[in-house]
């Protein structure tokens, strides 16, 4: 059965990928990936997105067929893949370190794939020409891969698995290799060529940005589970937990007891501000936190007139300058420090706020969540 | 690392001791060897004068070793080395890779095992193998159990070159396991994954990046077996002669130390020809380092 209710919205018809209960321990008792179940649509751009050790390149693993789960099923194309090897499997791998055959041209690498097949030659070389075409490396094609950068080495490596017109293309951290410059190029290149190809394209990244910029859809995954899937903006303004929270940029997590409930909302008595009304449809427990992004945070030296906002006198602790924008930290009367980015709209003064002064922060509640997990 | 130009005196005190142990130990006792290849024992006994010497004496040794006999001595040396390489090779290679891919904690242990028969002195490891082969020996009672033999593999070309595998297969494991430990797996996972079979991936990927380490050990062990004269002297009859009993019998009782000259140099000049097929091979080798 496929559990879904991790989704918050429904795959586009059409799934590609179908992952069934699957599981992974190794020897050792290690548990990589525990009872994982979700779907993955026709030209989706996937991310898998967790800490490092969260199970997500072992779950890329098992798509390609490279390592076997314990248990669970693997549906690609509606085919089960339990007894399929890595070679007769419909996927192709961008590896982390590429991989590129040292002793082949970039050309010889690129038809690997499909003279081991049996493609014929005169098909695989117009294919060769098509798929250097497409990564802008057809200049190149008589080179050794020692004499290229890491940035050429990696489309070579595109160009190798992309010939072979997978159903799915699988990229294990395919930036975190490349300095910073590249990654934007290439950031965007993955974002051209998956559109350009029009093949699913699954990635694997412990970089929150990477996932949000490229992915259509997300899963964050810790301690081999999935804890959410959803597209990024979904992710970044309803985040289900408080490690998604965390993990998908920078929040504030204020922890309060609930001390009341009514139909769709509840009453929490936090410490600092005091008991207040939040929109909730779940069930909470005994105790919930307030997530609130930096940059939904607003500094004044007044307190604000307007009544629906949450308001709290703050102690600045510290103030950075980046130009267009400041981080501020401030301090709650209990000694818990917010995070406030802070938009430097006029010139005098920078953001206004300066280190020790006592100013008040606000925040609209529809801004922020109640996250109870 | 500095360019040795850039720091002259420090090249030069590193330098120094290698060099005097090469030309002393190494140069001069072979420019000996080379002047006494082109001299005539008759003349060191004082049998000849000197003043006989001429172009005929100089060469004379060289001419004697055309002698169909040494020839024929010389290719079975060549074969019987080529069989063993070729043995420890096929027999080394899944040792190394069985290594490579064993539990990282096991590792020092295997390899331990293999170099372990270095601590023993080679002569008791070959009488210890005498034990094994022969006529009454462990072989032949195991084979006795199961109703067959008892052979007679004492004395036989086989022994010989039972003898030079079982003496230089640590040479072959040694480099092999050395490059198949530093392949990336993932070359071979990518192989597999655009569609190689497993022996496709073995042929097309594993056997071309592992072979630097497939020379080196062909060399290691081809050379020495070249030059064996102890392994064949025991374990081989009068009639598995190599061509190191040969010289070793010019220098000793035959006391012809010109014709062993000669015979030296020429098996030397047949080193050459490996290690000038080793170059070629690296040169061909596509990037990767021989």
């Amino acid at each position: 059965m496929t559990d879904n209710s991790l989704s918050d919205a429904p795959p586009p018809a059409g799934t590609i990928v179908s992952i069934r209960n699957v599981s992974k321990r190794f020897a050792g008792g290690v548990t990589a990936v525990d009872d994982i179940s979700f779907d993955i649509a026709q030209n989706e751009f996937f991310a898998l997105l967790g800490p490092s050790g969260c199970g997500k390149t072992t779950l890329l693993r098992m798509i390609s067929g490279l390592e076997t789960p314990t248990s669970g099923q693997i549906l690609i194309d509606g085919q089960d893949m339990s007894l399929t090897p890595p070679n007769k499997r419909p996927t192709n791998m961008v590896f982390q370190s590429y991989a590129v055959f040292p002793h082949m041209t970039v050309a010889d690498n690129v038809a690997y794939g499909l003279r081991v097949t049996g493609v014929a030659e005169d098909e695989t070389k117009r294919r060769v020409g098509e798929a250097l075409e497409m990564v802008k490396l057809s200049h190149l094609a008589q080179r050794k891969p020692d004499q290229m950068s890491g940035g050429q080495r990696q489309r070579v490596a595109l160009a190798r698995a992309l010939v072979k017109r997978p159903k799915v293309l699988l990229l294990d951290e395919p930036l975190s290799a490349l300095d910073a410059k590249l990654r934007d190029d290439m950031r965007m290149e993955l974002t051209r060529l998956q559109e350009t190809v029009g093949i699913t394209f699954i990635i694997v990244t412990h970089d929150q940005d990477e996932a949000l910029s490229m992915a259509t859809r997300i899963a964050v995954m810790d301690k081999g589970a999935v804890q959410q899937i959803a597209t990024p903006s979904e992710l970044y303004e309803h985040p289900r937990s408080r490690f998604v929270a965390d993990f998908i940029g920078k929040v504030n997590l204020i922890e309060g007891r609930v001390v009341g409930k009514k139909a769709n909302a509840v009453i929490l008595d936090v410490p600092s501000i005091g008991k207040m009304e939040m929109a909730t449809k779940d069930i909470v427990g005994e105790t919930a936190a307030i997530a609130v992004r930096p940059e939904k945070l607003k500094i004044t030296k007044a307190e604000p007139k307007d009544a629906k906002l949450v308001k709290v006198k703050v102690a600045i602790r510290d103030v950075a300058y980046y130009g267009d924008t400041s981080d501020v930290v401030a301090s709650l009367p209990d000694g818990q420090d917010l995070y406030v980015t802070v938009q430097n709209e006029s010139r005098d003064g920078g953001s206004g706020v300066e280190r020790g002064a006592k100013v008040w922060m606000s925040w609209e509640p529809k801004d922020s969540l109640l996250l109870t997990e | 690392m500095e360019d040795w130009k850039t720091n002259r005196s420090v090249f030069w005190t590193l330098a120094t001791p290698g060099t005097f142990w090469l030309v002393l130990f190494f140069l001069v006792p072979l420019a000996f060897l080379f002047v006494l290849s082109f001299s005539d024992k008759a003349i060191i006994d004082g049998q000849m004068s000197i003043n006989d010497y001429d172009y005929f004496t100089g060469i004379s040794n060289y001419l004697r070793s055309l002698n169909s006999d040494i020839i024929s001595i010389f290719m079975r040396t060549i074969w019987w080395s080529f069989l063993a390489t070729l043995a420890c090779l096929l027999i080394a290679y899944p040792i190394a890779f069985g290594i490579c891919f064993a539990p990282e904690k096991w590792r020092p242990l295997l390899l331990m095992l293999i170099v372990l028969p270095f601590w023993i002195n080679l002569l008791i490891r070959t009488y210890a193998l005498i034990a094994v082969l022969r006529t009454q020996g462990v072989i032949n009672s195991a084979l006795g159990f199961a109703g067959l033999g008892p052979f007679e593999i004492l004395g036989t070309s086989f022994a010989v070159i039972f003898g030079l595998v079982y003496v230089y297969m640590p040479f072959m494991v040694l480099p092999l396991y050395a490059t198949i430990e530093r392949l990336d797996k993932s070359f071979l996972e990518a192989s597999l994954d655009l569609g190689g079979t497993q022996f496709q991936t073995f042929r097309n990927i594993t056997l071309p990046l592992t072979m630097p380490g497939i020379v080196t050990g062909v060399v290691l062990v081809f050379i020495p077996c070249l030059g064996t004269f102890l392994t064949s002297e025991l374990l081989g009859g009068t009639s598995s002669w190599m061509i190191g009993n040969v010289i070793q019998n010019q220098f000793g009782p035959a006391n012809d130390w010109p014709f062993g000259s000669a015979l030296s140099l020429l098996l030397m000049y047949a080193t050459f020809g490996v290690l000038a097929l080793r170059s070629l091979l690296q040169r061909n080798s596509k990037g990767v380092d021989v």
